[in-house]
């Protein structure tokens, strides 16, 4: 695979707080990239380097092995579709769309023929002399792509393009996306801080903290191998907890040893060892290798989602047997579902279950949403 | 709606009484001057005598009042104009300072309009007199000293002094308020500054660019104390000449010609609106 471009130690700080902290990443030709983040990681920031919108205080960026730092944004093969859309509202739909052309001065009926076959692409045929403040939120997410993708990029930059749009939409528009990513041939550049979106459009997954990257990998990777507590905790729900590699394949935590598929670390290394919810298998109390008593019990549908205290540490786990509060369990874990990783700096600080609730979740999700808003609400947001 | 209707007036009451006083009593006031004689018999006479006045210039013979309004009108395009190049880049520059220096500027239009005009204009005297601080500087530096005062430019000079921050402001508070991520958008689609610029922010700030030339045109027209002290009284405008019918107690004419002028402003307006929207949205390039 081609390399498209290219990220080398790039570093940057707004008002001298450090955004980006010596980020390197080669992005390939075709490929569906996605950055993923909570807010504040420095994710937006790489985009709009990436788009010509910031300069990177250190480090280079190539495109197609040249560099590029000190290009400007209008002369950059690479098209944005922003947050929010940012479609000129004095254009109707079709002047939107075909606004890249115009500056460009292609023939009139040349540029019909394209913008036609672009809105038929984002289906959208019916609308081409619509005031674009007259459509619904996601018409206007088409027009923004359509808009975008008209100039041809070899790069096309999604700055978080469905975070606006209600749960069903957002869902189609993700299928939609990856259609229109595979049909094109354009290499996507998503940015996202939904885990969820980011897995099951990703051709490769970035997730980022606190100005760094923390992994690079496939969505399957990032899931079941993820390198630190931060990645563990932010993608999918994960119990953390501190273990002892004893040697390789064998690990000790919670008072058991286990058997493990992971090797390579010292004999007696303090590790993280995280355990998914849902890779756990609930026996009776004296078959468990694990025991522990049922602390609460919330009906998610299409499984039950139980917190079970383990020696005072709350683990949680996902099953389809229905267990009661108070019931004293045993818990069987398989080698392969048991992940081990290094020490970091972010040991310790995610995957308990003790503070857990949904309703918390759920508040803490909202503030978020809303922290958002009012960021991407402002004019020299960073993030 | 009936309900929450009541509350609405009763605040609205005391503006529309006010409206009512010093707005809608006047105009019917200007109105029925403008279409009565001196015994407040109806007459057309007095609108007519606007169009039909006519008077010796040199060896022709002009209509006096058409030639002024001609001549106010002229004046006031041309301030407009010269306001609006200058004070378009102004705005724009200004929307893309930052806070500390957007601040600075605002302050720095808005100092002289703390100063009464008619002492601005004064000001404008001293300088541009035969033997003022304009002339004097000149001769400093060895130039030729340059006869200004008593010509139309020294009128037009002093209109646009006086009315540019009126353009100023609107324009740059629409531009303020425009969405980066649009410009960013247009420079992502191709876009180098200037066609930023012209296909943009320009359509975009049409309304701050029309409420501009609202405010510097109506009043640049119907002035008449810039021309008097700045014209030397040789370049009598509209508005001299109501305020001369008016001091000479020919409050018929003065009312006729004042109801003319602001018939002809109203239809300007409309027609510049209507103008500057085709431009604004849906007339790109097409």
């Amino acid at each position: 695979m081609k390399k498209i471009i290219e990220l080398k130690n790039i570093s940057k700080s707004f008002d001298g707080e450090k955004v980006l902290d010596n980020i390197s990443l080669d992005i390939y030709d075709n490929e569906f990239l996605t950055l993923l983040g909570p807010s504040g990681c420095g994710k937006t920031t790489t985009l709009r380097i990436i788009g010509g919108f910031e300069q990177p205080d250190e480090g280079d960026v190539l495109f197609m092995g040249e560099r590029i730092n000190d290009v400007p944004a209008h002369k950059r093969n690479v098209n944005t579709v922003f947050q929010r859309y940012a479609l000129f509202p004095h254009l109707d739909v079709y002047e939107n769309v075909a606004f890249s052309l115009r500056e460009r001065k292609v023939a009139k009926d040349e540029v019909d023929r394209q913008v036609t076959e672009m809105l038929s692409l984002v289906m959208l045929s019916n609308f081409a002399h619509r005031k674009v403040t007259s459509l619904s939120g996601g018409q206007q997410q088409r027009v923004a792509i359509a808009r975008a993708l008209i100039a041809r990029p070899k790069v096309l930059l999604l700055d978080e393009p469905l975070g606006a749009l209600d749960l069903k939409l957002r869902k189609d528009m993700q299928q939609e996306l990856k259609k229109i990513q595979k049909a094109t041939g354009i290499t996507f550049i998503f940015v996202t801080h939904d885990q969820e979106e980011a897995l099951t459009m990703s051709d490769t997954v970035v997730v980022m903290s606190d100005g760094r990257i923390q992994q690079i990998g496939t969505p399957t990777d990032v899931y079941n191998e993820p390198q630190n507590a931060f990645v563990a905790d932010f993608i999918g729900e994960s119990n953390i907890v501190d273990g002892i590699m004893l040697e390789d394949f064998k690990v000790k935590f919670s008072g058991h040893t286990f058997e493990c598929v992971d090797k390579g670390f010292e004999r007696g290394e303090a590790v993280d060892v995280v355990v998914r919810p849902e890779d756990v298998d609930i026996v009776r109390e004296e078959d468990g290798m694990l025991r522990g008593v049922v602390t609460s019990v919330t009906f998610m549908g299409v499984h039950y989602e139980i917190i079970v205290d383990i020696g005072g540490f709350k683990w949680m786990i996902q099953t389809t047997d229905f267990v009661d509060v108070d019931e004293h369990i045993g818990l069987s874990i398989e080698p392969d579902a048991i992940q081990i990783m290094k020490k970091s700096e972010y040991s310790g600080m995610f995957g308990d279950y003790s503070t857990y609730s949904d309703e918390a979740e759920e508040l803490s999700e909202i503030e978020l949403g809303e922290l958002e808003e009012f960021e991407s609400a402002g004019v020299d947001d960073e993030d | 709606m009936k309900t929450k209707g009541k509350p609405v007036w009763g605040l609205l009451g005391p503006y529309t009484l006010w409206a009512a006083v010093f707005i809608v009593v006047p105009l019917i006031f200007v109105a029925y001057y403008a279409f009565t004689d001196n015994s407040f018999s109806f007459t057309f006479d007095n609108l007519l005598r606007f169009f039909n006045d006519r008077s010796q210039v040199g060896d022709t013979e002009v209509r006096t009042y058409m030639l002024i309004f001609w001549r106010s009108l002229k004046l006031a395009v041309i301030s407009t104009v010269i306001c609006f190049v200058l004070g378009y880049p102004l705005a724009y520059i200004m929307s893309r300072a930052s806070d500390r220096n957007q601040k600075i500027m605002m302050t720095l239009i808005m100092i002289p309009m703390w100063m009464n005009f008619l002492i601005r204009t004064y000001a404008w005297m001293t300088i541009l007199q035969d033997t003022g601080l304009l002339n004097g500087f000149l001769t400093r530096i060895g130039l030729e000293k340059i006869h200004i005062i008593g010509t139309e430019g020294a009128v037009v000079i002093g209109m646009v002094y006086d009315y540019l921050p009126y353009m100023v402001l609107p324009i740059y508070s629409v531009m303020a308020k425009l969405d980066v991520r649009l410009i960013e958008a247009a420079r992502d689609l191709g876009c180098n500054n200037f066609g930023v610029l012209r296909r943009v922010i320009f359509p975009l700030s049409m309304p701050g660019v029309l409420s501009g030339i609202n405010m510097v045109l109506i009043p640049s027209v119907s002035t008449f104390y810039i021309s008097q002290k700045l014209g030397n009284g040789k370049f009598f405008l509209i508005g001299d000449a109501i305020e001369g019918q008016y001091v000479a107690n020919n409050l018929h004419f003065a009312a006729a010609m004042a109801f003319i002028l602001m018939i002809i402003l109203i239809a300007m307006m409309a027609l510049i609106k209507k103008f500057t929207n085709d431009m604004a949205y849906g007339g790109e390039e097409v």
